[in-house]
């Protein structure tokens, strides 16, 4: 039979813009993309489209859903996942659906989890590289009562359960559950594969299906946020580097240490 | 009177931890704060002089459950219901981002992640929390009861005004399903100090170039007494263990001195580091932001610099 696994994934900025090219507009409160740099699908969320890549390596019969909400998505980023080998595509599309808070973003994900659904395997990345929150995938097993197990960096499906090693600072834990599960996937998972041809020429020939809110059963009355952003804006340093120049680099190394012990520091 | 419940952890001996008492310090900051103070497990000794109203015992977590949760959230969410706080408090944990999280979205309730301040002096609960890897912050105003939080370690000096509590323990521990269940606890061999604890760290990134190069680092390390960490970059490579990461989602440190060594300071490793007393940047990209960041620099090619450096710091230690 087969298993299905629903990925959740989101655009972002892409988080190896430079800081220095690092701009806010406050006016409106959102962060300026530097010219030429498209979004991408969040790093960690890759992660978890890797994990779902890797069952389907191991022998399992998986059939292997990205999901996003947005809006303004860029097509050539959210079909990564696909060129990676996913199977399909569903984005919930809206106006304002790039801004909602998280709590919002959850009553849609649960939505189109719903109407998609059902699936045995939700996965989402360890947190998004934008606002950082690691909630999402977290709340949504609480809204679809599910169990959950986060930062999972190995997965094996024995039948009606799942295997995993969760990562706790100095080693692993290991935790079987029952599937359905809500699971969250971190980095030690390893890198996602890069795409190979095969891969993007049948990614470019697959379109996503898409929802709007209504699709869902939902209007922006459901979706009123908890929290307000009120400002955002990069933190002024105000740190001096002292640089340690030498004759050549092999002085400046003998010099660092001399500065550290003359501040106390070594 | 804004009542605060704020849910604590504790030290390796079982004692509040100091995270935990640098949100009782956040929480008593608060206008008009009315604080409660929740933990699992039997009261700790220090319990009855906590700066709180009152401290509230909720059932011990079973090993079974460490990492997923279930009783605490269970328990918790009674709490909640019954007291109706205006702040939940967490720390920014294992503990308190999933218990903190769970507890948001089973009572949809507002959450706010990995705060760094927090204040109440309009009414409403406003939160600051570091964003995009640490490049911004973002201030929200929390527009729902009860607000949700978990604080970053090190946003807070912990609190050390004492108080006198009542102990109690909560009414009745609320009975669970839990489906997830861990079936082991695998610790990875580590060799000498913890790189939480270390007053040196030695780190080094993609600048490197591979694997080799960690034991230059490793020997570093060793001749300060202090451990290795890397950037994200270096351990998703395979170069070095993913548990030396450093950075937001790896660990955080605040040793004596960081040495970072080929690392160009994206936020997200900085976030991981920004504590440390001083960082010393060795680097051959002198625009790279790691030197925006650092008290000590170098500009140039480590291979170079850092055997004159190792050799110094021996005869220095000798």
């Amino acid at each position: 039979m087969t298993v299905r696994i629903v990925v959740l994934a989101k655009q972002v900025p892409d988080p190896e813009t430079p800081p220095s090219q690092f701009k806010i507009d406050e006016s409106s409160n959102t962060v300026i993309l530097p010219n030429g740099v498209p979004p991408v699908v969040n790093g960690f969320d890759l992660n978890a489209v890797e994990a779902a890549l890797l069952l389907r390596d191991s022998g399992a019969d998986v059939e292997i859903t990205v999901l996003s909400v947005g809006s303004d998505f860029v097509m050539d980023a959210m079909k990564k996942p696909l060129a990676m080998g996913a199977d399909r595509l569903v984005l919930v599309e809206d106006e304002g659906l790039d801004k909602l808070d998280s709590s919002a973003t959850v009553k849609v994900l649960a939505a189109a989890i719903q109407k998609d659904g059902p699936f045995d395997l939700v996965l989402g990345g360890r947190q998004a590289s934008d606002w950082d929150q690691a909630h999402v995938t977290l709340g949504l097993s609480e809204v679809l009562g599910l169990p959950l197990v986060s930062l999972v960096q190995k997965l094996e499906l024995n039948g009606d359960s799942v295997s995993l090693q969760r990562v706790i600072p100095d080693g692993y834990q290991a935790i079987t559950s029952p599937i359905p599960a809500v699971l969250t996937v971190t980095n030690e998972l390893g890198e996602p594969r890069y795409p190979n041809l095969r891969g993007i020429m049948q990614a470019s020939r697959k379109k996503p299906e898409i929802f709007s809110l209504a699709d869902l059963g939902l209007s922006a009355d459901d979706l009123a946020p908890k929290l307000e952003l009120k400002k955002l804006y990069v933190p002024e340093s105000n740190k001096q580097v002292e640089l340690i120049e030498g004759e050549d680099e092999a002085d400046s190394g003998k010099k660092l240490a001399l500065r550290l012990r003359e501040e106390k520091l070594i | 009177m804004t009542s605060v419940l704020l849910v604590a952890e504790r030290d390796e001996q079982g004692e509040i931890s100091q995270a935990t008492l640098q949100a009782v310090a956040a929480a008593n900051g608060l206008a008009d704060a009315q604080v409660t103070i929740a933990i699992a497990g039997d009261a700790p000794s220090s319990a009855d002089s906590l700066n709180a109203e009152k401290v509230v015992t909720l059932s011990a977590i079973d090993a079974s459950d460490l990492g997923i949760y279930e009783q605490a959230t269970a328990d918790v969410a009674v709490l909640v219901a019954t007291t109706n706080p205006d702040v939940v408090m967490f720390n920014k944990s294992d503990f308190g981002s999933i218990v903190g999280a769970r507890l948001a979205f089973r009572t949809d309730s507002a959450f706010a992640a990995d705060c760094i301040e927090i204040s109440n002096a309009n009414g409403a609960v406003s939160v600051t929390r570091p964003v995009y890897g640490g490049s911004a912050l973002a201030e929200f105003d929390i527009v729902s009861i009860p607000a949700i939080v978990t604080l970053r370690a090190g946003a807070y000096e912990p609190s050390a005004e004492s108080g006198s509590p009542s102990v109690e323990a909560a009414d009745s521990a609320a009975s669970v399903d839990q489906k997830a269940q861990v079936t082991d606890t695998v610790a990875e061999a580590r060799d000498g100090v913890r790189l939480e604890d270390a007053n040196f760290v030695v780190s080094g990134g993609r600048g490197l170039g591979g694997p080799e190069p960690f034991s230059v680092l490793t020997d570093l390390a060793n001749v300060l007494g202090g451990a290795v960490g890397a950037s994200r970059a270096a351990c998703d490579a395979g170069w070095i263990d993913h548990s030396h990461q450093v950075g937001l989602t790896g660990k955080s440190v605040s040793p004596d001195v960081y040495i970072a060594v080929g690392i160009s300071g994206a936020s997200q490793h900085m976030a991981g580091c920004s504590s440390s007393r001083a960082i010393v940047a060795i680097n051959k990209d002198g625009d790279s932001n790691i030197f925006k960041e650092a008290r000590f620099g170098v500009v140039g090619d480590w291979e170079k610099i850092l055997p004159s450096f190792l050799a110094t710091v021996r005869e220095l230690k000798a």
